[in-house]
């Protein structure tokens, strides 16, 4: 096993021990944890299987084995960071939205009581 | 202009986002000339808007934080649609649109020649004189929006429109949350909405500053030619 092997089973392990503590602790949510479990998963397996790794670098043409670990990292990255973007566009929507009905509940709530003060009606 | 049956029926729009100073006078004049119903919807901002507005007459939208003019003009929409006005008419907060033009803007609309009016500071000769970036920006939404959707608009970016209950009811749901002038060009050629240009005035802005810096006027164009043409093959349910 070359040193590389060795540093990436231990961050990959430990990465993933991580995130299953935190979805444990409801610090967070099984939905965002999936695509980080199973990108570190993916790198445990090939860390640990070096045969697979091997066998797969050569099939896509990789001279250097563990280079294809960084890539595998690097898609599961960028697979989570759009993830990410679609969410905070949705959050954006939903904050929009509950503005709204706020601002026009409070405007309801003052009609019924005028000259009380907004929000106690 | 007749007052057509329905003066109570018609919404004038405001949004405004720190325009204390100047939002009552505003409020003001719309009252005095008309007997419309006024909205402001102060979008967010933490100074004397709110008070003001409603001291000259106005029912007050607060949006508990700033959504941009987009969204808070959207919430004007939904406002309109809950409690059916036919006709809503929107101009700034800060004075630049002449509030005795909104009868030129009303009137195709309950004529029912139109859909949408939107006022053009470039129809008349007003004399207007922008800034070179301003002006080729103007140019080139001219161009995209007549490539696109066959309008012909000379003034693109105009806040200053009147709209029937049918695009209210479509901008309650679909309406952009910022810059949204230029992509309801595309929203009303989906619906296959009749607009019309009409000539209106356009003042410079009473207080305050535009906020107008290169990688911002960089940004709008880009920003708005995407959401433009994704506009075009969205699908609108």
């Amino acid at each position: 096993m070359n040193r590389v092997t060795v540093l990436s089973i231990c961050v990959s392990g430990a990465f993933l021990l991580y995130i299953l503590e935190m979805v444990r602790r409801r610090k967070l949510r099984e939905e965002y944890s999936i695509l980080w479990l199973f990108g570190s998963a993916v790198i445990l397996i090939l860390s640990l299987k070096q045969s697979w790794l091997d066998r797969i670098a050569h099939a896509v043409g990789i001279a250097y084995p563990p280079s294809f670990l960084f890539l595998v990292g690097i898609l599961f990255i960028l697979l989570i960071l759009i993830h990410f973007s679609i969410t905070i566009s949705k959050l954006h929507r939903m904050n929009k939205k509950m503005a709204q009905e706020i601002a026009m509940m409070k405007e309801n709530s003052r009609r019924k009581s005028p000259g009380g003060p907004p929000g106690l009606a | 202009m007749p007052l057509s049956p329905g003066a109570d029926r018609i919404l004038v729009v405001i949004p405004a986002y720190r325009e204390e100073p100047v939002i009552g006078s505003v409020v003001a004049s719309v009252k005095e000339h008309f007997p419309y119903d006024v909205l402001v919807v102060n979008d967010g901002s933490p100074d004397g808007t709110s008070a003001a507005a409603r001291k000259a007459g106005a029912a007050v939208l607060d949006l508990p934080c700033n959504l941009g003019i987009g969204g808070a003009v959207q919430t004007a929409f939904l406002y309109a649609r809950e409690r059916g006005y036919e006709a809503v008419v929107r101009l700034d907060g800060d004075g630049q649109h002449e509030p005795r033009d909104i009868p030129s803007l009303l009137e195709p609309i309950l004529r029912g020649d139109a859909d949408a009016a939107i006022g053009s500071r470039f129809l008349q000769g007003t004399g207007y004189r922008g800034s070179m970036p301003r002006i080729f920006g103007i140019r080139y939404f001219r161009g995209l929006i007549r490539l696109v959707t066959g309008y012909r608009v000379t003034d693109p970016t105009s806040g200053f429109f009147a709209i029937d209950r049918r695009l209210v009811d479509f901008y309650s749901v679909h309406y952009p949350s910022d810059y949204p002038e230029v992509d309801t060009f595309i929203l009303m050629h989906r619906l296959k909405a009749r607009a019309v240009e009409v000539p209106v005035r356009m003042y410079e802005r009473e207080e305050g500053k535009s906020s107008i810096t290169p990688f911002r006027a960089m940004y709008y164009m880009v920003k708005v030619t995407l959401s433009f043409l994704i506009n075009c093959i969205r699908r609108f349910e």
